[in-house]
């Protein structure tokens, strides 16, 4: 039934047009914990004095894990929304080298879930970014309290 | 007493529109995106145009969270470089017609960011502007807002912290 699920929501996760225009890839998923990568790609690069890839790239690397992370977790019913996502850029990530992000959804209610993220390059003790964010827990229609 | 002549309005466009175009010509992830700024003076307004690979769930369907927090923080870089560079361009310390994305002034870098989502974000275009609310010498702080169909019913904000590019003074 997990197993299931986590299936589900990589399958879902894959199929979103902005992962695919990005290229994402769904490496691990299941009970509230997400970890998906992102290859370099030379039409994200923010700064060409450098080729160090955009900020925003990350952020929607970091948006994507966070809300796997909340639809993995066994407490969410259904889909979720992005409330808010705070992202601290800690470094450039390194030109050509993939990023990962890994979003743990730490504590869920009945319409909330919280979630903490952080990405990193092949140099995977130094982070380039984290992040913390809330994300709606959507129920399905009609079901009951 | 004369003064001289005030400058013929087209080359007065034609300078600010050059180093407008090379400040967002220049970043390869502003084409990926596909945003175009629109000036009045010195206000920009950053102009999404929707497409189908910025879609977040299909279902709705809603842009991707991860479009609108990228397309603010597009939005707030260019807003506080353009600042910087605006003021350079009218003292004359700069030549627009000279830059190229290899000479362009460096970028600010993005210290954080942080993203209220309002509403969901609509399979159509989308408008956001900037505002620079501090701009120090080493670090500055700029709100962004953004809406789709109507200005006053925003659909996310953000504020962030940026840390300013070294200046040759």
């Amino acid at each position: 039934m997990r197993d299931d699920k986590a299936s589900l929501a990589k399958q879902f996760i894959q199929a979103i047009p902005h992962s695919r225009a990005l290229n994402m890839r769904v490496e691990q998923i299941g009970d509230g914990v997400a970890e998906i990568s992102m290859p370099y790609d030379e039409a994200l690069i923010g700064d060409p004095q450098t080729g160090v890839i955009h900020g925003g790239a990350v952020s929607a690397l970091m948006d994507t894990c966070g809300g796997a992370a909340v639809m993995s977790h066994p407490d969410a019913p259904a889909g979720t929304a992005t409330i808010s996502l705070r992202i601290d850029y800690m470094r450039a990530a390194t030109p050509g080298q993939r990023i990962t992000a890994r979003a743990e959804c730490y504590h869920i209610t009945r319409s909330v879930a919280f979630v903490r993220a952080r990405a990193s390059d092949a140099d995977a003790d130094n982070p380039v970014a984290t992040a913390s964010g809330s994300f709606t827990v959507e129920r399905p229609k009609g079901a009951g309290a | 007493m004369t003064r001289p002549p005030p400058e013929p309005v087209q080359l007065i466009k034609q300078r600010r529109d050059a180093a407008l175009s090379a400040l967002v010509h220049g970043v390869p992830y502003i084409q990926f995106l596909g945003i175009a700024f629109e000036r009045r003076g010195d206000e920009l307004t950053a102009v999404l145009s929707y497409d189908e690979k910025l879609i977040g769930n299909p279902l709705l369907p809603a842009l991707h969270g991860g479009v609108t927090a990228a397309f603010l923080e597009v939005t707030a870089i260019i807003g506080l470089s353009w600042s910087l560079i605006w003021d350079e361009m009218e003292r004359g310390a700069l030549d627009p017609l000279t830059l190229s994305p290899q000479t362009l002034p460096r970028l600010p870098k993005t210290i954080d960011f942080t993203v209220d989502y309002l509403r969901s974000g609509l399979p159509r275009d989308a408008y956001a502007r900037a505002r620079v609310n501090r701009s120090g010498r080493r670090y500055a702080s700029v709100h962004v807002e953004a809406w789709q169909d109507n200005r006053a019913r925003l659909y996310a904000q953000a504020t962030g912290h940026f840390l300013m590019p070294p200046r040759d003074v």
